[in-house]
């Protein structure tokens, strides 16, 4: 008896061990951010081969969340970012790369707005290589979401149901994470209205919009991200970052400084920001004054 | 109904035997027959149910084409040794026509209007090559199916068979009767052909399995199915051609037929992704295929077929991955529907709804560019629109400034950034010249959020008040 079982028992231990290689984090390629704090804290960045949540932060995150996930996205798509491992972008590397699957709920686009292609342009992405799939149903959405995770020539794949739909249970996420392990296809599950639930995610954030670096006369800049890194598998305890998206180099950007140049903001400015206002380390539109809020064009 | 009379359409059999005919008027019928059983006819639903016939008798060859007014014509050039021959075929043709509950007269013969004038004025059955003569001549003038006048004065002529109008000269003819009768005279005796138009296309390829008993074992279908695309495989790839539509037809043996089509964005003659298509056209189907009392017969038909080389790797993989691309596509639009799995085409033009256009992924892509976002500038389009825009109550300086404070969805969002106006005028070619000039601005909340709002209307100008409307967010 002892002797039939140890063959078959090594085998087994061989079997696993083969199993946490492949898996494991030294195997797999990541996808940095591009924000050098946070790709620290990740230990380079986020799996490549895994599934990702992103959570909106309570329905003021919805239109954060979307740009996040799509930068992420536009990061694990970059034609020259194979080797996974972090290297320095170059200019106009946003154009090329890897087509996005984005799989949409039809109610999104009720509560959100219709994806905008020179929108998608514009935030970076050519929307030649985007293939959208509009699905009716959460059952829907999980099952294109699951065929694109399984088709290796895709870059990335955006999965965006509302709500919670039923079918989106522990087991469907496992078997998102399997087609996404099997395929080496970053595929990103952005939630919108939606509860945290149980997941067989790598990573979860919360994104909630951010104030922009405000350019010239007052104008809004570029797209800004609260992050909270909620969990991640073997990994550091819950973090918070906050981020800008470069889109001419397709990169995060950290900003450790948070630069509230605008002090015409009446309401919920949380106290302990204060300080930190005079220490803008980019010297961009600083000194604006307090009125100039009110701007007068034309 | 003719003249305030209504009169009878058709009989049947038992009814004519009774002394009844066509264009009788119904009461004269019921004077004779107290318990006649009339009813109204439906000459729409008598062609839907010739459509359906025709349907099924696909199965014997792909070109049926109706034969007005209730009779049907197949081509079956070519076809008649899969059935036995001529003789088989017509036997099976008659047996399958009295399983459904149809009587019928049918006839083989070289011409259509050789085989429809057996069919209906002769003896049917079959009229061997070179014996036209012999067979149709003795077949009254009636098999002309020319006006009744023509027919009255042909018989008071004393020509009362197609041998009589045969043996006189056509030119005679013609001049008496008007070019047509010659011709159909021809025609009907085999010197001339006519093709007929058939209901459905033929298909480029088809393939098709027949079954000595009704197929009735859902289990191995799919077998049989995934035989016939191997073999249509084979026919494609000698013909150095792919498929861009195929078509699955069930037979089954009461009459009814399903067809299931499954279409490729590209030329595609791959067995492994034609069948992975047909599980998911399958599994998609909203009632589901039942075999009732078994298939007679599966075909599988390409109706569409474009030229397709010998596949090359190319060294870079990059095709490949273009072909795996493209194989989800017909996967998701095989499930979803061609209008759910879309790409973007650039527009040229200045209005935010129309400058891109959402087009099937499915069909063949056209090549638009994008322009170039400028560098280090924030981006200037939102990332998602409403459509239509979704009007806000707003607070803005006047005559022109952007907002200050507005209200969407039961909530005040103060502008803590803003830029603008961007002046996007209408195009008056489209919408008319009506409608109003927008005024846009990028604003961005004291929470962070940014937002695409226009005005329509300028403060102090007019009497209407200028109304403000979100028309998309920024990331």
């Amino acid at each position: 008896m002892q002797t039939a079982a140890s063959p078959a028992l090594s085998d087994l231990r061989r079997s696993l061990a083969e199993a946490a290689l492949r898996t494991g984090p030294a195997a797999a390629g990541r996808v940095g951010l591009g924000a050098a704090e946070i790709d620290a804290a990740l230990s380079g960045g986020l799996e490549r081969s895994a599934l990702h949540e992103v959570y909106a932060a309570g329905t003021a995150g919805l239109a954060a969340a979307t740009g996040f996930a799509l930068g992420l996205a536009l990061r694990a798509a970059r034609g020259d970012a194979q080797g996974g491992v972090h290297e320095d972008a170059q200019e106009g590397a946003a154009g090329s790369g890897r087509p996005i699957l984005w799989v949409r709920q039809d109610f999104v686009d009720a509560e959100t707005g219709r994806l905008h292609a020179p929108g998608l342009n514009e935030f970076g992405l050519d929307p030649a290589r985007l293939l959208l799939v509009r699905a009716r149903d959460g059952e829907g959405v999980l099952r294109a979401g699951a065929e694109g995770a399984r088709c290796p020539a895709l870059g990335a794949v955006l999965i965006e149901p509302w709500g919670e739909p039923r079918a989106f249970d522990l087991t469907a996420s496992r078997r998102l994470a399997l087609a996404a392990e099997g395929s080496g296809v970053t595929t990103l599950l952005l939630r919108v209205a939606a509860a945290e639930m149980p997941s067989a995610a790598r990573t979860r954030w919360q994104v909630r919009p951010l104030a922009s670096r405000a350019l010239e006369a007052n104008a809004p800049g570029g797209p800004a991200f609260g992050l909270r890194l909620l969990r991640q598998r073997g990994g550091v305890a819950e973090r918070e970052w906050r981020v800008e998206w470069n889109r001419d180099r397709c990169a995060f950007e950290n900003r450790t400084v948070f630069d509230r140049s605008d002090t015409s903001r009446r309401t919920d400015v949380p106290p302990l920001s204060r300080p930190l206002v005079p220490l803008s380390g980019d010297g961009q539109a600083a000194a604006a004054g307090p009125d100039s809020g009110l701007r007068r064009t034309g | 109904m003719q003249g305030n009379a209504l009169r009878l359409v058709d009989c049947d059999r038992l009814a004519v035997r009774l002394g009844l005919t066509r264009e009788m008027t119904l009461a004269d019928a019921r004077a004779r027959i107290p318990d006649l059983v009339a009813l109204e006819a439906e000459p729409l639903a008598d062609r839907e149910f010739l459509d359906g016939v025709a349907a099924f008798c696909d199965r014997f060859t792909p070109l049926v084409a109706r034969d007005e007014p209730h009779g049907l014509a197949l081509d079956i050039t070519g076809c008649a040794h899969l059935f036995g021959g001529e003789e088989g075929m017509i036997g099976l043709v008659r047996r399958s026509m009295e399983r459904i509950g149809l009587m019928s007269k049918a006839a083989i013969a070289g011409t259509p209007d050789a085989a429809r004038a057996c069919a209906r004025f002769g003896p049917c059955g079959i009229v061997p090559p070179g014996r036209e003569e012999a067979l149709l001549h003795p077949l009254p003038v009636a098999a002309l199916e020319t006006e009744a006048e023509t027919v009255i004065a042909l018989s008071r002529a004393g020509l009362k068979t197609l041998a009589d109008v045969a043996s006189r000269p056509s030119e005679t003819l013609s001049a008496r009767f008007g070019e047509a009768l010659a011709v159909k005279l021809r025609r009907i005796l085999g010197r001339e052909d006519r093709r007929i138009i058939p209901l459905r296309p033929p298909p480029d390829c088809v393939v098709e399995r027949h079954f000595a008993e009704p197929f009735a074992d859902m289990a191995s279908l799919e077998a049989v199915v995934v035989r016939l695309i191997g073999e249509a495989a084979r026919v494609l790839e000698a013909r150095g051609a792919g498929g861009r539509v195929f078509e699955l037809g069930f037979f089954r043996s009461d009459g009814a037929v399903r067809r299931l089509a499954i279409e490729t964005g590209r030329p595609s003659r791959e067995p492994k992704a034609l069948l992975r298509l047909y599980r998911e056209r399958i599994e998609t189907l909203a009632d589901p295929l039942d075999p009732g009392f078994g298939f007679d017969a599966i075909r599988l038909a390409v109706p569409l077929c474009e030229p397709l080389g010998t596949p090359q790797h190319s060294l870079d993989g990059r095709a490949v991955e273009e072909e795996a691309v493209a194989d989800l596509v017909d996967r998701l639009a095989t499930r979803f529907g061609r209008d759910r799995v879309l790409r973007f085409a650039a527009q040229d033009t200045h209005h935010p709804v129309r400058a891109a256009k959402a087009l099937s992924a499915a069909a063949p892509q056209p090549e638009t560019a994008w322009p170039a976002p400028e560098p280090r500038e924030p981006p200037a389009r939102p990332l998602q629109l409403f459509e239509p825009p979704q009007p806000v109550e707003a607070i803005a300086e006047v005559p022109d400034g952007p907002p200050i404070r507005f209200r969407w969805r039961r909530l005040t969002h103060d502008v803590a950034r803003a830029e603008g106006p961007e002046r996007i005028a209408p195009e008056w070619w489209r919408d008319g010249s009506d409608e109003p000039v927008r005024d846009y601005y990028r604003v961005e909340d004291a929470e962070g959020r940014r937002f695409w709002l226009y005005r329509i209307g300028v403060y102090g100008v007019g009497a209407v008040p200028p109304r403000w409307f979100l028309h998309g967010l920024f990331a």
